[in-house]
């Protein structure tokens, strides 16, 4: 069975230059480890591999029970340089919410 | 002893009516406090840049008035230091538009400064550049530069306050420093004391995007609900001397302030969390923890500093050639493969008719807008459920020309194209893009100007 990542997660993408970067935090402190398994840096950058993204990094934050996602060349130019309506990528966030994840362990 | 920070504008365009519960609230304290205005960003400033080329006495933030008349009155009768990066690309400017707003509403002895050093565009080949980390672009191959600006830290706000400075009026200064500023100032931190930078910038940070940590780019209903998305309070952040910080909202007003939205934006535009780069400190989240302590009262502890960097981030606004976007909508019946023939064919007139140098990006709206890289075919699997799509192109070229060559093309649909294709609407804009350098910070040296009562500076 398969879900949207949405369910179980929140996310804010903010961007500097033609970098993006996204927060996710998980809705329950337990799916913490589950969503570790699910965002991986190779996943998050098949996701985002149309957009043109270079290289993806994670950074984890666990008093948090969340991660940044950083990545480079994912809006291609940027605010003032894209052709893309949303420059700031600002919408991604959802594009990120909507992959489809293996439900957490109960 | 607690200092109170009030953030009243987040961006350029944000409400302007957005400052006044927040200083009623900040009038019930008994406190220092002070109020920011964060209105530039690397868009905005590149805009602002052009706007004083074509008229000097321009470049400064044009809804200056509105978000200060609300509360400039209350404020300078109070000892509510007001500090924004509203000056834009002109402080001069925007420090004599609020004079005369203040003369207007009795105030004429206000003391007010800007703050200059920012701007290094007639130094440009004088400077030490490296490249920031993302850029790719050698500064050097830059043409048509208009606009080169540094992002300035506390120092010389702290300086303008210790002067008498009522309202702080400056250009580019990194977002945080604004808030950073008047912690410094009435929490007397030493300039090296970098765990109580860290958290005056990050209580900045925290509150720079104004409603953003109150429920602002938060909403999701069903799963994050706010309440009064109309009347969102803005943010105040308590910040103690040692260093503890508060986040909390004028009461009655809407929104929240929960651990989410704290933590949402707590990230926001940071790449690495253990070295967030600021002009003032390198700060250091891994150790963040945020804690609800009541409702709309969030606590966030367990920041900590490292020294500021030997280098500052500058901007480099120049122009590079034009954008031009054209839409058409097709609804009803068949739209998707009407809109979908209309995009073909004007592929095909581009093709045709422009250089195979154009960039060019189209976007079935109703279907994807946003999500698609330049290259990507729009996914097919939606198209039974949209029936009101709007073909958009958008292109650019070095010559102008080009650019309203190709969206005429898209113009001529109206006849040429499929059936019932409206509502087209065409733009043109010169592009201004942005790339962003590294300069020593000693090369840089902001200063102090105050302006005291009527014309005497």
């Amino acid at each position: 069975m398969s879900e949207l990542l949405h369910r179980y997660a929140h996310a804010r993408a903010g961007d500097k230059g033609d970098r993006l970067s996204i927060g996710v935090f998980v809705y329950q402190d337990t799916h913490y480890p589950w969503l570790i398994e699910q965002l991986s840096e190779s996943s998050v950058a098949a996701l985002f591999e149309h957009r043109g993204v270079s290289h993806v990094t994670r950074y984890l934050l666990p008093h948090l029970n969340g991660m940044n996602l950083v990545l480079d060349d994912a809006l291609q130019g940027g605010v003032n340089g894209a052709l893309n309506l949303d420059g700031h990528g600002k919408t991604l966030s959802a594009l990120l919410l909507s992959k489809h994840v293996t439900p957490p362990p109960a | 002893m607690t200092v109170v920070v009030g953030c009243g504008a987040g961006f350029s365009g944000d409400r302007t009516d957005a400052a006044r519960p927040l200083v009623d609230a900040l009038m019930s304290y008994d406190a220092p406090r002070a109020l920011m205005f964060e209105t530039l960003g690397e868009r905005t400033l590149a805009a602002a840049q052009l706007r004083r080329i074509k008229d000097p006495d321009s470049g400064d933030e044009p809804l200056l008035e509105e978000f200060l008349s609300p509360v400039l009155s209350d404020c300078l009768a109070n000892h509510i230091t007001i500090l924004g990066n509203f000056g834009a690309a002109n402080p001069t400017a925007a420090c004599r538009r609020i004079q005369q707003l203040a003369q207007r509403l009795g105030h004429s002895q206000a003391c007010l400064a800007t703050i200059h050093g920012d701007d290094v565009r007639d130094r440009l080949h004088a400077l030490d550049w490296q490249a920031w980390e993302g850029e790719k672009r050698s500064i050097s191959a830059l043409e048509q530069v208009v606009a080169a600006n540094v992002y300035l830290g506390a120092d010389a706000l702290i300086e303008a306050m210790a002067q008498g400075a009522q309202v702080v009026i400056t250009g580019r200064v990194a977002d945080p420093s604004l808030a950073l500023a008047p912690l410094c100032y009435y929490h007397n931190w030493a300039g090296d004391d970098w765990d109580k930078l860290a958290a005056g910038a990050l209580a900045g940070h925290l509150i720079e995007c104004g409603t953003q940590v109150t429920g602002g780019y938060f909403a999701d209903p069903g799963v994050k609900e706010v309440p009064g998305m109309a009347s969102l309070g803005y943010p105040l952040v308590e910040v103690e001397r040692n260093g503890r910080l508060v986040v909390t909202k004028p009461p009655g007003t809407g929104g929240l302030v929960t651990e989410q939205t704290v933590k949402e934006q707590l990230l926001y535009e940071i790449h690495n969390p253990s070295a967030y780069i600021t002009p003032d400190v390198v700060i250091d989240l891994e150790h963040v923890r945020v804690r609800q302590l009541a409702k709309d009262r969030v606590e966030v502890t367990g920041v900590r500093g490292k020294p500021a960097p030997d280098r500052l981030k500058t901007t480099v606004s120049f122009l590079d050639g034009y954008q031009g976007e054209a839409e058409i909508s097709y609804a009803g019946p068949n739209a998707f493969a009407r809109a979908n023939l209309a995009r073909e064919t004007l592929r095909q007139r581009l093709a045709l008719r422009c250089p195979a140098n154009l960039r060019a990006r189209f976007d079935l709206i109703g279907i994807s807008s946003v999500f698609d890289g330049d290259s990507q075919l729009t996914a097919q699997t939606l198209q039974d459920a949209a029936n009101d799509i709007r073909l958009r192109l958008a292109v650019e070229h070095a010559d102008k020309s080009v650019v309203e060559l190709a969206t005429q093309e898209l113009l001529a649909l109206y006849c040429c194209g499929p059936a019932g294709g409206g509502g087209v609407r065409r733009h043109h804009t010169q592009r201004l893009k942005t790339a962003s350098y590294l300069v020593p910070r000693q090369q840089v040296v902001p200063t102090v100007t105050l302006h005291r009562g009527e014309g005497n500076e």
